[in-house]
């Protein structure tokens, strides 16, 4: 019996040793130039490492080139995608929940056009929008980036379909029995019901948030209020024009590497979510 | 009698759903409505603004640059998102009938790529792409060839594609893993027992089976890669021939912020959403009817 089985095996084993071969060497190649200083990275060997060891050189000069605008540069994605994630998490929860459990003028209409919402390209708004809050003066601020990515279709979309599934209409009339209020059901009624879609849509919107790139790009100018994708990009050019008078490609490397560490982590631990969304997104 | 699946409390429901509307009236309904306002209008030195019509859309559909653009969009998603899928199924369907520990690393590390911000993972092949910083270009030097461009006119959409396909893979494969996982065994128990291979299973019955989570993947790649932005922005850093107008969206971008044209630019914003709009919905619609019917 464990002949063939083995026999069976090793075609798969083979194909997914490969897969994860090519999905890894750009991650280690980043985490090994990390550690070298500008000189190495340009003349040693890409997959082996330098001369000498230079990681904790390079992230104390990563803190401090520029004024320290590293930090503000981590700081600043923390804030846009904490805030992002929490207020696009919220509303889509009070909407996916009004969808699924209420009745009222304009839904039908309202949820035929939800599906399309989810399919309007996100880039095709970012130039209006940054036209329309211009003109309100708000341009070059959080406030640029932070409220345009509130807007979360696919998760109201997410906890309708979930509400519907979890949440008994009786458990709810229970509970008006009770004199309970709608704001006071859904925050002790329904909210503990729904947690695992919460947490499913607001890594979702999290991720978003951290990985944009053109939203804030157009949005805004001052170099400290850029998050970390935008401002390493404008090291990056920087590097690029000034080659030799500034020491600048070691410092994206790493700079890159840190920016990629936390969200890595933080996928391989709650890989789960993820699937327990794309499974309800694709259920329907 | 059918059951009641809602409860009668209209107001209530209308207000937990209000901050949500309000959030797409600002932010999808009025830049909608603002980019096709504009896009009906054009600015010139001696004229000022003056409305237009649809003279930027008739602009937009005989731009030879726009146009072009276009079309490299839809040859590099006519090849890419075909091949991305189709190893991102191989690999589900692997994950689903593989359940050693080297499986789940593999799932684990194929998700990885996801969590990188798309600029990052650009910025990061654009060096392992470089002669002086990556150890792909030198490769063929040791069999004697020439050392690789991947920044030359033939390879650049190549090397584009692989850049996607790397960030875009594993977040693919979880998602028709994970639809996978929702196949009942008692679907192919039978077949299992009669001698049927698992590829055999996999063709007829699994795949099949998940055909609308496929269908699905699908479209949101369509969608992605129409809005093809991040990748070439970046590469244009190393490889020059990328023109302001290589991708719609990058020449979009390059209308507004570098020639200051924002009517042509909301004129392509527009039209450009406007066909993935209608070319998404009317694929969900299809695949729906087909399913109850």
């Amino acid at each position: 019996m464990t002949r063939p089985a083995t026999v069976r095996t090793r075609v798969p084993h083979l194909l997914m040793a490969a897969g994860m071969l090519y999905f890894l060497v750009p991650l280690l190649w980043i985490v090994i130039a990390a550690t070298k200083n500008q000189a190495d990275l340009l003349s040693s060997p890409a997959m082996w490492f330098g001369d000498e060891f230079s990681l904790f050189d390079n992230l104390v000069r990563l803190f401090r080139e520029d004024g320290g605008v590293y930090g503000d540069w981590l700081l600043n994605t923390a804030v846009y995608s904490g805030g992002s994630a929490v207020g696009a998490t919220v509303l889509a929860s009070l909407a996916g929940y009004g969808l699924a459990r209420f009745s009222f003028w304009g839904k039908r209409f309202f949820e035929t056009a939800l599906l399309g919402m989810i399919m309007v390209p996100a880039t095709a708004l970012v130039l209006p929008t940054y036209l329309i809050l211009s003109n309100v003066g708000i341009v070059n601020t959080m406030w640029a980036v932070i409220l345009p990515s509130l807007l979360s279709p696919f998760g109201t979309y997410l906890v309708r379909v979930y509400v519907a599934e979890s949440i008994p209409v009786e458990l709810l009339d229970a509970a008006r029995l009770d004199q309970a209020s709608e704001l006071r059901i859904f925050w002790q009624v329904v909210v503990p019901n729904i947690r695992p879609v919460f947490v499913t849509v607001f890594l979702f919107t999290l991720v978003a948030t951290w990985n944009n790139y053109f939203l804030p790009l157009v949005m805004l100018s001052d170099a400290d209020l850029f998050p970390l994708t935008v401002g390493l990009t404008t090291w990056f050019n920087t590097a690029q024009q000034e080659a030799g008078t500034r020491v600048l490609f070691d410092l994206v490397v790493t700079g890159a590497l840190l920016a990629i560490v936390p969200l890595v982590i933080a996928f391989v631990l709650l890989q789960r979510f993820w699937r327990s969304g794309a499974a309800a997104g694709a259920l329907r | 009698m059918r059951r009641r699946r809602m409860t009668d409390h209209p107001v209530a429901g209308a207000l937990f759903v209000l901050p949500f509307f309000l959030v797409v009236v600002a932010f999808l309904v009025v830049p909608l409505g603002y980019a096709f306002w504009l896009s009906l209008s054009s600015k010139s030195l001696a004229l000022g603004e003056q409305f237009t019509g649809f003279g930027n859309y008739t602009r937009a559909f005989t731009d030879p640059v726009l146009l072009d653009g276009f079309l490299r969009v839809l040859v590099f998603g006519a090849v890419q998102v075909p091949l991305m899928l189709g190893i991102a199924l191989v690999g589900a369907l692997t994950l689903d009938a593989v359940t050693t520990r080297f499986a789940i690393a593999f799932r684990l590390i194929a998700f990885m790529p996801y969590a990188v911000p798309a600029v990052l993972g650009a910025l990061m092949w654009g060096f392992l792409y470089s002669r002086t910083f990556g150890p792909f270009a030198d490769l063929p030097t040791a069999f004697g060839g020439a050392p690789a461009d991947f920044f030359s006119a033939d390879l650049l959409l190549v090397s584009l594609g692989n850049i996607v396909t790397w960030a875009w893979t594993g977040y693919n494969m979880i998602v028709l893993y994970s639809a996978l996982q929702g196949v009942p065994r008692e679907m192919y128990e039978a077949a299992l027992i009669d001698g049927a291979s698992q590829v055999q299973i996999a063709v007829r019955v699994k795949v099949p089976a998940i055909r609308q989570a496929i269908a699905l993947a699908a479209i949101f790649s369509v969608i992605g890669t129409m809005q093809f932005f991040v990748e070439p922005y970046v590469m244009s850093r190393f490889a020059p021939q990328i023109s302001a107008g290589y991708t719609p969206n990058l020449y979009a971008y390059n209308q507004a912020f570098a020639y200051s044209d924002f009517h042509y630019s909301a004129a392509i914003s527009f039209a450009l959403g406007f066909v993935v709009f209608v070319a998404a919905y009317a694929f969900v619609l299809s695949t729906r009817k087909r399913r109850s019917s």
